[in-house]
């Protein structure tokens, strides 16, 4: 067991990957040498030599394509995306290749890889550093979307993902590699050092895909989100006091739907929170699940909590990021429909 | 007979931190030694350019060979001016992020050149479609520094309302495109604009400016295939400053050959400049210039410099080169360099530059403290939120001022 923040949990499963199957190769714009813009990959080209941890020209696409070539042959490759928001021209890749190669070729082809992708805002990153692009994905048939939200998580995710016969988008929510930011700007965040999930073992480990985790019981509400909004959603609910139960996701397909049904049947009450912007995000399609699995258990209409369906701004990033006052506003708005609040 | 293993090749840099950085193999011709081809000189016959390097000014800061513009010393003055004016005002924006006054903020120390020149060169009506790093677009076209400052530092008079990132300026009236993030997007859409203005028998040309690491992306390629099939009136520049972020230009496919030559396949006349000698970028970007404007098709430039700072404040360069590289880049400094011909030709004296310097530093003290009056990033006067929710669309659709209303702004 070591203390560890995202960033050394993420650089931990890929070490622990390199070092068991000489097929997994991490690559990406300034992964080898440097490490990383954000430090994940750092020493991993030391360790395992420039042809298994190495930079790539800046060309989104050029890094999926030579991924599913690579996966296609039958290599593991883990490739970069510096920002998600430079996800796009890549996208064509992702979406029309990787997602479709078991589909088209029955099998005879596959793409077994992962698009490793700094997400979520937070950060003042403006338009270009700021996205989550996950809703885009989930649409596509074909590709499993995860999106860990601490340290423990994001190794045994990160490792189930590396090992999963199909490809993977893992969005990492850059504003928690640190700590858990819980939505309070003006406060300092405590590092992950200080928090349980922040002791991660040094050893391999799997946390499967399609398996959600409660992070706290409760029997009011249940409170639906992922990424960097679980810390905000736990820290809403602990400022209103209510009793409310918080899943995260971890992993947004496959869905773990069982964990979503007994949760709402139990509380009969839903707020859904993510970052990414309202319209046809991720949102509307657990709010659709709600309803078509859960429909006769709930006592009030599902509330969502979301980015405002604009461009992300630079200057108004607070007004912009859903912080805990809007998603107690939203618990209330649940619960105040009978008054239990 | 068995079959030799196949291996795989990564590029390397020469020179890593704790290296001596060497620049010995550098192929850098003396100045003068490239010939003026005529503007019409067909994109077969042109070949060599992709390889060779225009140079005029020598080491002693002499202008040699057929491609000296013959400045006027005005004009010379000017661009120097504005190549220092460029760096003060970078110093100052760069001390002011580390103060915290803004987020971000990104240098072009030891560019200053190419922008500087280029903008001299071409005409107001010409459209720019500049990469972040060609801030000496905006400063040599005389645009206020307190209206570039304002965007910086996304306060009440920023222009683009505190929507975009520091350094990503617009200034249509300046001819200056607003800038992307996203890399090499505007590369075609510069292609796109020069079209356009062919197809209205406009006047008008369109420039645009790319890194070494950019042209690794799709839509730097879809540019140059768009410029060559409509011969469209525009300018294609690569600067290629050695580094992209920590990956050397070998990652962008320089190890092989030029980025001047990616033009030969495109069948577009492609050229290689010193972009650290201001003559040679306007010489050069004149002949452009002039073959666009006269119907004669679109160039490619490399411009050959050396990113001499950071790649912006959220970067630490020693972490990947050797510190002295800077010093050690063989094609020197260009406000030197361009100092060095002026005094030369009897034109401008150290005392003047001293002068200079210390007027212009004065002068970019003084924007910042009008522009500092309109806020900084958090401090003082702020925009209201609600500029967030307007120009996403022309008219704003209902779910849009639902949830301004639920901002409450
Ligand atoms: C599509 C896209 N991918 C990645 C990035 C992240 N990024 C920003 S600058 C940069 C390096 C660009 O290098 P180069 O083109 O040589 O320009 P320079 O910074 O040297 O001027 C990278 C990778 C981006 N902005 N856009
Ligand atoms: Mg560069």
């Amino acid at each position: 067991m070591s203390r560890m923040n995202m960033i050394q949990a993420i650089n931990s499963a890929l070490d622990t990957m390199m070092d068991r199957d000489p097929d997994v190769l991490v690559f990406g714009e300034d992964v080898g040498y440097f490490g990383g813009v954000f430090r994940c990959t750092a020493g991993l080209q030391e360790k395992y030599g420039p042809t298994r941890c190495f930079d790539t020209p800046i060309a989104e696409g050029g890094i999926v394509a030579t991924a599913i070539g690579m996966a296609a042959y039958g290599l593991r490759p883990v490739a970069e995306i510096q920002f998600a928001d430079y996800i796009y021209p890549a996208f064509d890749q992702i979406v029309s290749e990787a997602a479709r190669m078991r589909y088209r070729s029955s099998g005879e082809f596959t793409s077994p890889m992962v698009i490793r992708s700094p997400c979520g805002g937070g950060i003042f990153g403006g338009q270009t550093h700021s996205q989550s692009p996950e809703g885009l994905f989930t649409h596509v048939a074909g590709l499993k979307t995860v999106m860990p939200s601490n340290p423990y998580d994001a190794k045994g995710l990160l490792i189930a993902s590396i090992e999963d016969d199909d490809p993977v988008l893992f969005f990492e929510p850059k504003r928690i590699y640190n700590g858990p930011f819980d939505g309070h700007h003006d406060r300092p965040v405590q590092p992950w050092t200080k928090h349980a999930k922040g002791e991660v073992p040094d050893e391999y480990y799997r946390i499967e895909l399609g398996k959600a985790e409660v992070t706290r019981a409760g029997n009011d509400l249940t409170i639906l989100t992922y990424g960097t909004m679980v810390h905000v959603a736990e820290c809403a609910v602990e400022e209103t006091g209510v009793d409310a139960e918080v899943i995260d996701l971890r992993t947004l397909l496959p869905i773990d739907v069982e964990a979503i049904e007994n949760s709402v049947k139990k509380t009969g009450r839903c707020v859904i929170v993510h970052e990414a912007t309202k319209t046809s995000g991720f949102g509307a399609e657990l709010m659709a699940l709600v309803q078509e699995r859960c429909f006769y258990h709930l006592e009030a209409p599902i509330e969502r909590v979301t980015g405002w369906d604009t461009p992300y701004p630079h200057a108004f990033e607070w007004e912009y990021f859903p912080g805990p006052a809007r998603v107690q506003k939203a618990i209330r708005k649940v619960l105040e429909i009978e008054g239990v609040a | 007979m068995k079959a030799k293993p196949l291996s795989l090749h990564i590029p390397e840099p020469k020179a890593r931190p704790g290296d001596t950085p060497d620049f010995s193999d550098l192929e850098i011709p003396s100045a003068g030694t490239v010939s003026r081809p005529a503007v019409d000189t067909s994109a077969k016959a042109m070949h060599d350019y992709a390889y060779d390097l225009v140079r005029v000014l020598d080491d002693d800061g002499n202008a040699v060979g057929d491609w000296d513009p013959k400045l006027d010393p005005d004009i010379l003055r000017q661009g120097l001016r504005a190549m220092m004016l460029t760096r003060a005002y970078d110093d100052r924006m760069y001390r002011v992020q580390r103060q915290g006054k803004t987020s971000f903020y990104l240098k072009c120390t030891g560019e200053e050149a190419i922008a500087c020149s280029q903008a001299i060169a071409l005409q107001d009506r010409d459209m720019m479609f500049p990469s972040y790093r060609q801030q000496g677009l905006l400063i040599a076209r005389g645009w206020s520094l307190v209206d570039m400052m304002n965007q910086v530092y996304s306060n009440t008079k920023d222009r683009l309302k505190g929507r975009q990132l520091p350094i990503m300026y617009s200034s249509k009236e300046c001819g200056f495109f607003t800038i992307s993030g996203n890399l090499g997007t505007q590369f075609c859409q510069a292609v796109g604009w020069a079209m356009a203005s062919a197809y209205k028998g406009d006047t008008a040309i369109a420039a645009s400016w790319v890194g070494d690491g950019t042209t690794a992306e799709a839509d730097f390629h879809s540019g140059m295939t768009f410029a060559s099939v409509y011969q469209a009136p525009v300018i294609l520049n690569v600067v290629n400053n050695q580094w992209a972020i920590s990956s050397y230009q070998g990652f962008a496919g320089g190890e092989q050959t030029t980025f001047a030559s990616r033009a030969v396949g495109y069948g577009l006349p492609g050229l290689r400049v010193d972009g650290n000698d201001f003559l040679a970028v306007y010489a050069v970007t004149k002949w452009a210039e002039e073959r666009a404007r006269n119907n004669l098709g679109p160039t490619l430039i490399e411009h050959f410099t050396y990113r001499a700072d950071a790649h912006s404040t959220s970067d630490d360069p020693s972490a990947y080169r050797p510190k002295e590289e800077s010093e050690r880049w063989p094609l020197g400094d260009p406000i030197e360099r361009l100092k060095d011909h002026l005094i030369g030709l009897g034109q401008w004296s150290e005392e003047q530059h001293d002068e200079l310097a210390k007027e212009l530093k004065e002068q970019v003290k003084q924007a910042g403290k009008e522009a500092e009056a309109n806020g900084t990033l958090g401090q003082g006067p702020q925009l209201s939120a609600k500029y967030m929710f307007e120009d996403v669309y022309k008219e704003m659709p209902w779910h849009l001022r639902e949830q301004r209303q639920e901002l409450g702004v």
